[in-house]
């Protein structure tokens, strides 16, 4: 690793650590003397390794340079500590004298508790996914903004938002009362799905910005997984579900960046290891009675690593699709059962029930009737897919689609470039 | 959209315990035909009942079994929605009772005012 890329290497498996206990010691409504501390060590790192040399333990030079510009915070404001600020932790003398404790197991335990109060519920969960992202997974600013394909203005204001929403929900770094764990786990699981698909579904270009939140959503998940109280069943699933979708990121993406659909895919890409792990962590999860969305989503994706068409592959995922209706509905999901519907029952069926779900403003659900008619009603296709294509909303989609419609020999319409 | 009841009803069979194959080819039936309300979004909440009942009549008399009288029982419900009575009807027009027999009673559920 050369020196350029070694700091940005550092700040990103660092920064969340060295944030997350000295936000222990600050308060949660002080996130950003915590952020500014760490920012500052980075910069002088930054300054100094490049005129005296890189120090060999690294890490070591970070946390003792964050641990006394941290003494010298405090000290400094003792008494803007001492008279405004009487709810910090360490407001007294003697307390500049602890020990502030990097050790590897304060960083998990500070890390995990950081991610409950962070997974708040009374946090909006679009603003929980932009702190997890910049707090506990240590993003820049403009990687965020890239990923969610908006200004770098909109994640600031989104963050500083959210920030005030902890000063003011006045939430503690702490992990929840046992009563309260698993509905607690519940928000913090939603939230780590839902940051896992950021990076997953993200039209962004930046392949490896995306597959980086993936790891990181991996990371904290597996961080509850090793955890002894909050090793649910539904955590594994949900670990599971990671490991199954990233073992196909290669497969999934072109040199372009974008999408390649599932059976058009290269299945030597995809990832064995991961398979395996996700199978692992799968059978974890059907330990107790628990099951949960995580489990029938994990269950589907596992059924879509297998290369073999036969063994009732279909089937069983079109059974996981009616259970998984039921308990959560979504267009996505409707649409994928009516496709198993197709591969299990024979496209007669799943033209009929596809005819009485109501998502004909989708693109998506427009392809999919396309490929139904295909075969026998080639008119009929053609007409399909000329809907999505004029519903369709990136370029790249309607490339694909056209490209289809050339593949049909009818283009009736004139579709303009 | 409101919220409408289907009661299973049917006569009971005392035909010999089906085999494994037929229970799983019973179970993709009915699962299929309620995947697919759940498709349209207009899934709520479905129960299977068990050949176990009681039936409590005034003054306190208790009779065995939920077919004490009649031949048919229930066998299960389903709760869906949808806007009018007409389309929970065309709902339950797959449902797997009525090949077997059995009939469909749609009922539109009163709310409950708190």
């Amino acid at each position: 690793m050369t020196q350029k890329e070694l700091i940005p290497h550092l700040f990103r498996t660092e920064y969340s650590k060295i944030v997350a206990v000295l936000c222990k010691i600050f308060g949660l409504s002080n996130i950003q003397i915590a952020e500014d501390i760490v920012g500052d060590t980075f910069l002088l790192a930054a300054e100094t390794w490049g005129l005296k040399g890189v120090p060999e333990n690294q890490t070591g030079w970070l946390y003792t340079v964050a641990k006394n510009k941290t003494k010298d915070y405090l000290k400094r404001n003792k008494l803007y500590v001492q008279k405004i600020e009487p709810e910090l932790i360490f407001g007294s003398e003697k307390e500049y004298l602890l020990e502030i404790d990097l050790s590897e197991k304060n960083i998990t335990d500070s890390q995990l508790q950081m991610l409950f109060a962070i997974c708040h519920p009374s946090i909006s969960p679009e603003s929980q996914i932009g702190l997890a992202l910049r707090i506990l997974c240590g993003f820049g600013i403009d990687e965020i903004a890239e990923a969610f394909l908006t200004k770098k203005e909109t994640i600031n204001k989104r963050l500083f938002r959210a920030k005030e929403n902890l000063r003011k929900k006045n939430i503690k770094i702490q992990f929840p009362k046992e009563t309260e764990l698993l509905p607690r786990l519940d928000n913090v699981l939603r939230t780590l799905y839902l940051l896992f698909n950021e990076g997953y579904y993200s039209a962004a270009p930046n392949k490896t910005l995306r597959k980086d939140f993936c790891a990181e959503a991996m990371r904290l998940t597996l961080m509850l997984s090793n955890n002894n109280a909050t090793c649910k069943p539904k955590v594994n699933a949900l670990f599971s579900l990671m490991c199954f979708h990233a073992s196909r990121f290669e497969a999934r993406i072109d040199y372009n960046g974008a999408f390649i659909l599932y059976q058009d895919q290269d299945k030597n890409l995809w990832d064995n290891g991961l398979i395996q792990k996700g199978t692992y962590y799968l059978n974890r999860s059907s330990a107790g009675k628990d099951l949960s969305k995580y489990h029938l989503e994990a269950a589907i994706a596992y059924w879509h690593t297998q290369k073999n068409e036969g063994n009732d592959k279909w089937e069983n995922i079109l059974q996981l699709y009616n259970y998984l209706l039921q308990i959560e509905y979504s267009p996505v999901a409707a649409l994928n059962r009516t496709y198993a519907l197709a591969k299990a029952n024979g496209t007669a069926q799943a033209i009929i029930e596809a005819e009485k779900i109501n998502l004909k403003d989708s693109h998506l659900y427009h392809c999919l009737l396309a490929d139904f008619y295909k075969p026998n009603n080639i008119e009929k296709a053609a007409a399909h897919l000329e809907r999505a294509y004029g519903l369709a909303k990136s370029a790249h989609e309607k490339k694909l689609i056209k490209k289809r419609l050339k593949g049909y020999g009818k283009l009736s319409v004139p579709i303009s470039e | 959209m409101k919220e409408f009841m289907m009661i299973f009803r049917h006569e009971p069979n005392n035909s010999p315990q089906p085999s494994p194959e037929q229970m799983q080819a019973s179970i993709k039936q009915w699962q299929d035909w309620i995947g697919g309300i759940a498709a349209q979004g207009k899934f709520v909440s479905t129960n299977r009942l068990g050949f176990q009942g009681k039936t409590l009549k005034p003054g306190n008399v208790v009779t065995d079994g939920p077919y004490a009288e009649v031949k048919e029982i229930v066998g299960g419900y389903i709760i869906v929605k949808s806007d009018a009575i007409e389309d929970a009807v065309e709902l339950a027009t797959g449902c797997p009772i009525l090949q077997v027999g059995g009939h469909v009673e749609v009922r539109d559920i009163m709310e409950i005012k708190k």
